[in-house]
């Protein structure tokens, strides 16, 4: 079996920053992860559509702008309405602490705030992953 | 696993997606569902016209496809897309990044796209790739572009499954010798210079002339060569006319068939020799051998010989009735 963990990361919202983005994505790359870098400018309703096609494990959302309390939870409302709860979405970028509670109770599984160790979260995605993929093969 | 089989396929030829990217996925990672679900889909397969594109990485290809994929939609066709990118060899992982130019396809429910990475196939088309294609044409594609990046053994691999090849350059690389150096010319059915907004296309387009005025691939079609600027759509309804009048060429001349039954050839021909190859791996006691070998007692070609003779019986003894 070559089991890959496929994560697709794209960027919700209106700004087109999209350097952290691609570090996160090429530390995944390195942590032999398959990486899909679907680009800036995605529409929840995009995002949920390539995750679709690609069958990826998990959805990396990268956001600078604010609208993250609308569009995070739109893509996992989208997400679990289109394939299940099977993928995992995390979330980055610039998120005030009081607003990471809000984005858990709905469904995203973690915030990683600007400066947390690709490590941290390499590793986070491997321990959830590995739980998922576990459950669903017995 | 049968009944997760059946939901699958049934949820597969009901037009779902989903299925379509889980079945794609369970070839991918080797899981026997897969093997299962190939063998039924590829009875239904047999209707999409592949085209590959491939080119050196930066050329324009995903910009290109994605002009010639809006294209084809309004034509009335639906369009699958398989995008190849490289593994890394160090760490087997692989940055798919084709989306970023297809973005505007995403929603559109005539297109399937489906990024993958070469895994162990150094830069060319692994057979989930090819075993990809084979499920987006069951699927109901009319067209399947294939897109890999153009070095080395890649482009090659092109080759093996589409029907018409698709050769990408720019202006200014200063590799078009070294195409035509390296045999790589000789697969292209059409050629497009991209980037025609930058440098100097036409004198690129007038040297592919005159290399391709002297070589052919397919006796009967000389390649054209396009002009295209991908970002703006330019040049795109020329190739997509190119694809359809290859198309019509290789139909009506009768090339296609032999062509297909070809390539079926040596695909037949590749996956004995993995099968055979992973048999060796597993069943053959080396031990013995290689220490007769390594004391000159017997040479490596007839160690080989033996070997093989041990799980293929020889040819007369059991073969076919
Ligand atoms: N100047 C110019 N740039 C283009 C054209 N087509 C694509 N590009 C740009 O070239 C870069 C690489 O394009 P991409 O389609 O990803 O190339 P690929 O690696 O061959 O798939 C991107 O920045 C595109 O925007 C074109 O016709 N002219
Ligand atoms: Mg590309």
């Amino acid at each position: 079996m070559m089991r890959k963990i496929r994560v697709l990361i794209a960027k919700p919202g209106l700004d087109g920053h999209d350097r952290g983005a691609k570090v996160i994505a090429r530390a995944l790359r390195d942590a032999g992860m398959e990486v899909i870098y679907t680009g800036i400018r995605q529409t929840p309703e995009q995002i949920v559509a390539a995750a679709v096609q690609e069958d990826v494990d998990v959805v990396g959302l990268s956001l600078l702008s604010g609208a993250h309390l609308h569009l995070f939870p739109k893509v996992v409302k989208l997400l679990r309405e289109q394939v299940g709860d099977k993928v995992l979405v995390i979330g980055g970028g610039i998120i005030p602490e009081e607003d990471i509670p809000i984005l858990k109770e709905q469904g995203v599984a973690a915030i990683f705030g600007p400066g947390t160790p690709t490590s941290v979260i390499i590793d986070f995605i491997k321990e959830k992953v590995g739980e998922k993929s576990q459950g669903t093969s017995a | 696993m049968e009944k997760m089989i059946e939901e699958l396929l049934k949820e597969f030829r009901q037009g779902s997606k989903r299925a379509a990217a889980r079945i794609i996925s369970l070839i991918e990672n080797e899981a026997p569902e897969g093997k299962e679900i190939l063998r039924v889909l590829y009875k239904e397969s047999g209707r999409s016209y592949i085209v590959g594109i491939t080119g050196p990485a930066g050329a324009g290809k995903s910009t290109l496809t994605d002009a010639l994929v809006k294209l084809m939609r309004h034509r009335g066709y639906r369009v699958g897309v398989v995008a190849v990118d490289p593994t890394s060899p160090f760490t087997g992982g692989a940055l798919l990044g084709d989306r970023v130019r297809m973005s505007d396809l995403t929603l559109d429910p005539g297109v399937f796209i489906r990024s993958m990475a070469s895994r162990g196939h150094l830069g060319g088309l692994s057979w989930a790739a090819r075993d990809a294609l084979v499920v987006l044409d069951a699927f109901g594609c009319d067209y399947i572009l294939v897109e890999t990046v153009g070095a080395g053994q890649s482009q090659v691999d092109v080759v093996k499954v589409a029907d018409t090849v698709v050769l990408v350059t720019v202006p200014g690389l200063g590799d078009d010798i070294q195409a035509a150096k390296a045999g790589i010319m000789e697969i292209g059915d059409i050629f497009v210079v991209n980037k025609a907004d930058r440098g100097d296309a036409d004198q690129v387009v007038r040297y592919l002339q005159s290399i391709l005025e002297q070589q052919t691939k397919t006796e009967g079609w000389l390649p054209p060569v396009i002009k295209t600027v991908a970002w703006r759509g330019e040049g795109v309804e020329e190739l997509l006319d190119a694809v359809e009048r290859h198309r019509s060429f290789l139909v009506n001349s009768g090339h296609l068939d032999p062509l297909r039954k070809m390539r079926l050839k040596e695909e037949i021909i590749e996956r004995v020799e993995r099968l055979i190859f992973a048999r060796l791996k597993k069943e053959v006691r080396m031990d013995g051998v290689l220490e007769e070998v390594y004391s000159r007692q017997l040479d490596p070609l007839s160690a080989a010989e033996a070997l093989v003779g041990e799980i293929i019986p020889q040819a007369g003894s059991a073969g076919r009735k």
